[in-house]
């Protein structure tokens, strides 16, 4: 047989086309996020009584709502509230729950049971539930789903993490570094955590679609952002009572959303299938 | 130990659990900034009304005892009644459990013929054309908001080609199906979605087994390897993620029945909320949280009759 | 001697997206009834994929690109789906490797032996009278119970058993067993390849053993074939396979075989990994292990060549392999091609 070329060697990442669309989509709408004022064309929450209810146009990309407003305008500055929640709601519990699940698992002890066996009972419960009946509590508001989405979000990280940490605890240089008489502290966060956190933050580059739409079915019900703020659920909601004539209202912060989420998933699966070649 | 021991092994489990959410939704009332008596009465409520409410709650009593009576209330199905329906709870809920219930089973039925033959065919046609395209709409479908897919389902089918109701519930057998179509599609499209990976990658492992080949080295038919064998083992898993997302459709219920204006426990929730209906409110997350708890048990029995593993 | 099975230049390739593996590269041998031949060679030699192609079995992207397999004078290659069915388990059965995972988990021992009579018309009673007969001649003690059971249940060495008695469900005149034991300890190892034997001479049928193991080869074997990156390099009968092999891969087989009666006391194994199958090296696979290798070796790849009717060898320096010792451990079978010794 004869001998094979040498490959060139190109990085694992230009190699999974899926990635680098999750890439692009992604950093497009960090941008769009970031300079909603320089992509919109009108103001997002201005009222216009002269175009109300206006399809599609050159004027109005994606038309006009009920007041009057441009739906393109309103769909981009959305972008930025709706990433906001997205990341935030994502991060806070990324580093709490990281830090529970690292605590939890290298301490152990009855500590450690009891927390995870209310984890384990809360987890069997729908994520929506758990969160609708947070906001009962604290009633509607932007600051309050954020609060639901935490309290019940870094649950699913201390699993994680404490399940790695268990694993890592009987590893080699973990005994090393106890024997040679480290600080719990020193271990936990020097040793530990740069070897545990890898899984998390994958987990939380898919995790931040859930909370994103999380987020926006609440303020789809009504329970989030309240108009006139931008918010792509919020949109919906009030383009959900003209469906009959004026589609685009609910079709285009829709399409921008799923698009938003394809972007994450796509590049949460990307992230995902390195962490396991990586073990290999 | 046998099968039926088993069973009730798990039940006894359940009790702690049902103690300690009944002691959550117990606080969750009192956690709300304002005086009990006054939430589960509304803001109109008379100072007499209120302090007989108090009575009733025994508010003035301590902790412990409120509680007692809360657990009694729930046993004896004594739920309280409705501010804005100014009914009794319990009457309100039976009325509306079952379209929710429906609901559910339509999605799951949904569910099921949708992702049986995709995942099949996908995992039996591992990286063909049609894999890579079912991969990608189950990709798509979990990263979307089903809200936005309701509305995109009813302006297709309910605004544009008028087949079907565009929302709200109907009054004959046949029109409520007609109107659980819609809602029961969205609501099985994120299941769907994930049952396909799971019955995609169940088939592309067992697939790979030795135990499938050696059945085909008996000469059996093609269909009797498929069923018997690979389907049998896919079924597994797939039977008890399907199971785990029944609990997870009646989350979806919320949002899905406010969409599609239908009068189920999903909705009733969000109107309570609104309309700080608490004495609902509360019903409702106890239901809820007793049929998640129903569901897990079911999962977890049937899962030990379907995988012989299991030891009980 | 009738012929059973001829395998004719057979090739079986794993064709991918930048590369093709050539799992088996050319194998052609007989098996004719009532022998037990052997199939000899590291892991990725290609002789399961070999006994794999016979029942059609290759998984993908594997596929038979090349050659016939005639079972009784019919190619199995050029059959249909159908035909193949017929093949399958009633005149060629098959035994893997590992009991754990060739046996289905959620059914019942029962229903897996049953499956081999699906195309036969025998009432349930005749199934289960059958099946515990079965269980009963591969040694499974109290069938009628353990036939209900699963094989979660079943330890290692009886689940073996049960696979063979399912392949033996419908009389096969072929029974191709692929590394029967390598996954069992080694007691029970000796017990199956003590059933086997005995089964062969009760049931008149051929085995083809597939194993990396030339004890066993000495134990079980009445022919073998030397399998080395999807080639034989060497086929003759099990006798002058151990007394005088003449290919130094089966030579360096031998030696490194233990507890051996000879004059070397050391083990000494074949230095050198395995090759890569995707990417071989020009000439003679075997070259860069070789001690005898020369220039011609770098460059041509050698021919199977007849040195006798019966012992054909794949190397370009017969003259040099002609001193090999070999041995015989005491239990090497005795006596030629024909097996009519035991």
């Amino acid at each position: 047989m004869m001998r094979h070329a040498k490959k060139r060697e190109i990085p694992i990442w230009a190699t999974k086309p899926a990635f680098i669309v999750g890439i692009i989509i992604v950093v497009t709408a960090i941008l769009i996020s970031f300079f909603p004022q320089f992509i919109a064309p009108y103001d997002p929450i201005e009222v216009n009584s002269k175009a109300i209810l206006v399809a599609p146009s050159a004027e109005h990309f994606f038309g006009t709502d009920n007041f009057g407003r441009d739906v393109f305008s309103r769909v981009i500055w959305a972008a930025r509230i709706d990433l906001q929640i997205g990341v935030f709601a994502t991060i806070v519990p990324l580093i709490f729950g990281s830090m529970m699940g690292l605590i939890a698992g290298y301490y152990g002890g009855v500590v450690d049971n009891i927390l995870m066996r209310i984890i384990d009972i809360l987890m069997t419960f729908p994520f929506t539930i758990l969160v609708i009946v947070i906001m009962t509590i604290l009633g509607q508001g932007m600051r309050n789903i954020y609060i639901a989405i935490w309290l019940v979000g870094w649950m699913a990280y201390a699993k994680l993490v404490r399940g790695e940490v268990l694993v890592l605890k009987n590893a080699e240089f973990i005994e090393a570094a106890r024997v040679t008489g480290f600080s719990d502290k020193r271990i936990l966060l020097r040793h530990m955590l740069p070897n545990v956190v890898s899984s998390a933050v994958v987990f939380a580059a898919s995790d931040v679609v859930l909370c994103m739409l999380t987020g926006a079915s609440m303020s789809f019900l009504g329970l989030g952002v309240q108009p006139p703020t931008p918010e792509w659920g919020a949109i919906l909601n009030e383009g959900r009572a003209y469906i009959m004539n004026a589609w685009w209202i609910t079709f285009f912060p829709g399409l921008f959303m799923a698009i938003t989420g394809i972007g994450f998933s796509l590049l949460g699966d990307g992230l995902t299938d390195f962490l396991r070649t990586k073990g290999k | 130990m046998n099968g039926l021991n088993y069973i009730l092994k798990r039940i006894l489990q359940i009790i702690p659990v049902v103690f300690i959410i009944s002691i959550l939704i117990f606080l969750m009332l009192r956690a709300i900034p304002g005086d009990p008596a006054r939430l589960v009465l509304g803001e109109k409520a008379t100072i007499e009304s209120i302090d007989a409410m108090r009575e009733k709650l025994g508010l003035n009593e301590s902790y412990l005892v409120q509680y007692g009576k809360f657990v009694k209330g729930i046993v004896s199905l004594d739920l309280g009644t409705s501010l804005t329906y100014q009914r009794p709870v319990i009457e309100l809920l039976r009325s509306r459990v079952k379209i929710t219930l429906m609901l559910t089973l339509i999605s799951t039925f949904f569910s099921l013929l949708i992702s049986f033959p995709l995942g099949y065919y996908a995992g039996k046609y591992k990286d063909s054309m049609f894999d890579q395209i079912i991969k990608s709409g189950a990709l798509a479908a979990v990263s979307m908001p089903s809200f936005w897919i309701g509305l995109l389902l009813m302006i297709l089918f309910g605004v544009k080609l008028r087949w079907l109701p565009v929302g709200g519930w109907g009054d004959t057998f046949i029109d409520q199906i007609r109107s659980l179509i819609l809602p029961g599609l969205t609501m099985s499209l994120l299941t769907s979605a994930l049952l396909i990976r799971n019955i995609r990658n169940s088939v592309v492992d067992i697939s790979n087994m030795d135990y499938v080949d050696f059945a085909r080295s008996k000469g059996i038919s093609e269909r009797a390897v498929k069923n018997r064998h690979i389907l049998r083992n896919a079924l597994i898993s797939t039977v008890t993620l399907l199971l785990m997302r029944m609990a997870y459709m009646l989350g979806g219920s919320v949002i899905i029945e406010t969409v599609f204006s239908l009068p189920g426990i999903g909705k009733l929730m969000v109107d309570s909320i609104f309309g700080r209906d608490y004495a609902v409110v509360q019903a409702l997350v106890m239901l809820f949280a007793m049929i998640i708890l129903l569901i897990n048990l079911l999962t977890d029995i049937i899962y030990s009759f379907l995988d012989p593993r299991v030891k009980f | 001697m009738n012929k059973l099975l001829e395998v004719k230049d057979l090739q079986t390739h794993f064709i991918m997206k930048n590369e093709v593996v050539k799992a088996v590269d050319g194998v052609s041998f007989t098996i004719y009834e009532k022998e037990t031949f052997g199939l000899v060679g590291e892991s990725g030699s290609g002789k399961s994929q070999t006994c794999r192609s016979i029942l059609g079995l290759v998984k993908k992207p594997g596929k038979v690109v090349g050659g016939e397999i005639l079972y009784k004078k019919q190619d199995v290659v050029k059959m249909s789906k159908d035909q193949l069915r017929k093949i399958r388990g009633h005149e060629i059965s098959i035994i893997f490797q590992e009991p754990m995972t060739s046996l289905n988990p959620v059914l019942k021992i029962r229903k897996q032996i049953f499956e081999a009579f699906d195309r036969t018309d025998m009432t349930k009673e005749e199934k289960r009278k059958k099946s515990i007969e079965l269980l009963k001649l591969v040694g499974i003690p109290s069938p009628e119970t353990r036939m209900e059971e699963y094989t979660h249940q079943f330890s290692g060495g009886m689940r073996q058993r049960a696979m063979i008695a399912i392949a033996l469900a419908s009389e096969p005149n072929l029974l191709i067993a692929d590394e029967p034991t390598t996954a069992l300890d080694v007691t029970i190892q000796d017990q199956i390849m003590q059933l086997l034997n005995q089964l062969k001479e009760e049931l008149g049928m051929s085995i083809l053993l597939i194993t990396h193991d030339l004890a066993v080869v000495a134990q079980m074997c009445d022919r073998v074939a030397v399998m080395y990156a999807g080639m034989i390099v060497e086929m003759t009968d099990t006798f002058t396979l151990f007394s005088t092999p003449r290919h130094p891969y089966t030579n360096a087989l031998i030696q490194s075989l233990p507890n051996q009666k000879g004059a070397n006391e050391r083990l000494e194994p074949i230095h050198g990994a395995p090759p890569n199958l995707a990417d071989l090296p020009m000439g003679c696979p075997f070259h860069p292990r070789c001690n005898f290798a020369e220039e011609l070796c770098r460059t041509s790849r050698p021919e199977l060549t007849d040195l006798t009717p019966t012992h054909q060898v794949r190397c370009h320096f017969l003259n040099k392999t002609v001193g090999f010792k070999g041995t015989f451990t005491p239990d090497t079978k005795q006596g030629g091609c024909d097996g009519e010794n035991s």
